[in-house]
């Protein structure tokens, strides 16, 4: 083609050709703020460098020649924590005023409570399974800690955490004193029984049911534990990580898709 | 339809079903059941029914099923059965990152998704240890989006106990103005229920174009139509006698059953966590807590209405400071590694990021783009540890436990949702009373059993 050619423009017009970029600036006092902090969240957590390597690589694939370079990522153990005294906050008061009400019975604070851990402004009591009904009572009748609410029981599968398998997570709040407290139990997979605390806190009954139902934590003691949300003929306990989901692989124009739990994943 | 032969409920196994004599209700036939009935002597000889009501009965709520034990018309024996609207929300969150885990949650309790939204947040937030960087203007919306869901919730409660007693007009009364909340959520979030507005960090975009007048325009005409409302409905004499000592439950059976909310205040305490353990800035807001001193239905429609006004109170005062900051603030958190999606705007076709923000990664920065890309695929990881979230819902207390193990996608999430724990105390409520008492029973505690299955 002839004719005169059009010098071409050094860059969009509203760049003003200095190429820099146009986007919409923060404040600069928060960021400036952030920075200084230094500790931006998803930059915390150094710490866990120095724990062991529990698994290498990424995406969930192994044994696959590694073309990516994620390979060589590692994921670390996230090692159990333990607080020492002080705990900060009321902490210190509750755990003083639990260890005198189960004293006055004849068991010593350690006998009852494994360990303590406060993080991140919540205390939680680890307490071995055949001491639960007794705790529980104490922090619903002792005038120093008076938790009259129970908000039910929660449970967690650890598949790894070898004899501790199954988690009973009971949240208490005391109205008298505006405090919460969290009770952690665990149980083996192979003998799932924990005492229940319907006699202590009735409201417990279908909170366990449904975690007898989702995990098969046994609650001895408990007026009918049945299932509650699945069918009552269902087999297996589906909360459980190693339940499997049952998903079939989805054809879509000539490539499979996976159930969710063989999905290549980043955790 | 009747049958003298015994035939075999679903379920049940024969020798189970042969016991007693089976009548298969079908509707609008129980003048018939009781013509048999009283052929077969069942009535002389103190036999008692057992009526399944539910799960598919207009006025249980959805899916809820009560099996009665009836004598006459006493109900001896009330069992609630759950389970039909069990969607598995919190084993899939297992599989989705931590911020798309707000869209399972929030269709947990669908008439309080904000609230469920909230909760879940508040429980990441704490676990990343972010609670004080959510910027002022984040918090102000969320209280905002909370009390305005408080609304459209606590209507959605009074609208149908009114239908369900047979008074239609104060349902369409009470949907209409929830329907001017409900345009106002759909207005600022695009949907009129599962927002997931509420994001880790902060919420999904800020108020639209329009969006603080429209505010206005609710606050200047709501209160004439709430007033309205309680005109008809507060002194009404047959509401009165069939809601006025009607479900009683006191302070230490409302303590041993785990209710809260409204439930609760009924009983004379005002606990309401927004006073005693304010989260979002709760304590900045000048707002009273209702309460009723009649441990009733009555007393509980009473504190629902009262909120409604207080709502309305604490949205007018979110309304006053967003005009007062304006719209240079962000909506969410200022960190680039969590704050997801951080800018999205409102296009002719619909939500996404920003022309800005594509030109951007598109244009301007790889870094940008594998950022985009990083954050979008595989999200932020979450510091391991567990967190309790509990929030004042309209409901009661709604917690959301949260666990991590370090990774990109929730461990273990729990929602402790105040209506499967308040629906264990129909029996403590209904048994001894009328069967025709076990409607509006179960209307005062407002059971929604989306929250309640999961």
């Amino acid at each position: 083609m002839s004719g005169p050619e059009e010098t071409p423009k050094a860059g969009p017009e509203d760049t003003g050709g200095s190429g820099t970029p146009q986007r919409p600036k923060p404040p600069a006092a928060d960021v400036a703020a952030a920075e200084a902090d230094g500790d931006l969240p998803a930059r915390l957590g150094r710490a866990r460098l120095d724990a062991p390597v529990v698994r290498r690589g990424m995406f969930g694939v192994q044994g696959t020649p590694d073309t990516s370079g994620y390979g060589l990522l590692s994921v670390y153990e996230a090692r159990p924590i333990e607080s020492t005294r002080p705990y900060g906050s009321y902490f210190d008061e509750v755990a003083d005023a639990l260890g005198s009400a189960l004293e006055a019975t004849g068991i010593g604070f350690s006998d009852a409570i494994e360990r303590v851990v406060a993080d991140r402004g919540e205390l939680t009591f680890y307490v071995p399974r055949e001491r639960l009904p007794e705790v529980a009572a104490k922090l619903r009748d002792d005038p120093a800690l008076r938790f009259e609410l129970c908000s039910g029981v929660s449970g967690v599968h650890y598949p790894e955490d070898t004899g501790r398998e199954l988690h009973a997570v009971y949240h208490m709040l005391s109205i008298t004193h505006n405090r919460r407290v969290r009770l952690e139990v665990s149980a083996p997979a192979a003998d799932p029984h924990v005492p229940s605390l319907v006699g202590v806190y009735p409201t417990c009954n279908w909170h366990e049911r449904e975690t007898w139902d989702f995990f098969g934590i046994i609650f001895d003691g408990h007026p009918a534990l049945t299932r509650i949300e699945m069918p009552d003929d269902w087999k297996g306990h589906p909360q459980r990580k190693d339940y499997p989901l049952g998903g079939i692989p989805v054809e879509y124009r000539g490539a499979k898709i996976p159930p969710p739990e063989d999905r290549r994943h980043y955790s | 339809m009747t049958s003298s032969t015994p035939h075999a409920a679903a379920g049940a196994s024969d020798a189970e079903a042969a016991e007693g004599r089976v009548y298969t209700v079908s509707g609008e036939d129980w003048d018939e059941i009781v013509a048999a009935a009283n052929e077969a002597g069942d009535f002389e000889s103190g036999e008692r029914i057992v009526v399944n009501m539910g799960p598919q009965h207009p006025s249980t709520h959805g899916v809820l099923r009560l099996v009665l034990t009836l004598e006459g018309e006493t109900v001896v024996e009330v069992r609630p059965a759950i389970g039909y609207l069990h969607t598995g929300i919190e084993k899939n969150m297992e599989y989705r990152t931590w911020t798309q885990g707000v869209t399972f949650c929030t269709r947990a309790d669908y008439l309080m998704p904000i609230f469920n939204e909230t909760a879940y947040c508040l429980a990441v937030e704490r676990l990343l240890g972010i609670e004080d960087r959510i910027p002022e203007r984040a918090r102000i919306i969320r209280v905002l989006m909370l009390e305005l869901n408080r609304i459209t919730s606590h209507l959605g409660g009074i609208a149908p106990m009114g239908l369900e007693l047979g008074a239609t007009t104060i349902y369409t009364q009470g949907a209409r103005l929830r329907e001017r909340g409900l345009d106002l959520l759909e207005l600022i979030t695009g949907l009129r229920m599962n927002h997931a507005f509420i994001r880790p960090g902060g919420v999904a975009q800020d108020l639209p174009l329009g969006g603080l007048e429209a505010l206005r325009a609710f606050l200047d005409t709501t209160p004439k139509l709430v007033h309205d409302l309680r005109t008809l409905i507060d002194a009404n004499p047959v509401f009165i006698g069939r809601n006025s000592g009607i479900a009683y439950l006191d302070l230490p059976s409302c303590m041993a059953l785990g209710v809260t909310g409204p439930m609760l205040r009924a009983t004379g305490l005002p606990w309401d966590l927004r006073k005693s353990q304010p989260y979002c800035g709760y304590e900045t807001y000048d707002f009273d807590v209702p309460v009723a001193h009649t441990c009733d239905a009555y007393g509980r429609y009473l504190v629902r209405m009262g909120e409604v006004d207080q709502s309305l109170r604490i949205i007018r005062q979110c309304v006053d400071r967003l005009a007062s900051r304006g719209p240079a603030d962000s909506v969410m958190i200022r960190d680039a590694k969590i704050g997801w999606p951080a800018q999205l705007s409102l296009g002719p076709d619909g939500l996404g990021p920003s022309s800005e923000h594509i030109a951007h990664i598109m244009g301007q920065s790889m870094e940008a783009l594998i950022h985009h890309f990083k954050l979008i695929t595989e999200g932020f990881r979450v510091p391991a540890g567990q967190a309790y979230a509990a929030i004042e819902s309209p409901r009661g207390e709604l917690g959301a436990h949260v666990v991590s193990d370090g990774g990109t996608r929730p461990y273990r999430v729990h929602l402790r949702d105040p209506s499967f724990t308040h629906l264990q105390s129909v029996a403590a409520m209904c048994e001894g009373g009328f069967v025709a008492d076990l409607i509006p029973a179960i209307a005062s505690i407002d059971p929604v059993m989306g929250g309640v299955d999961r």
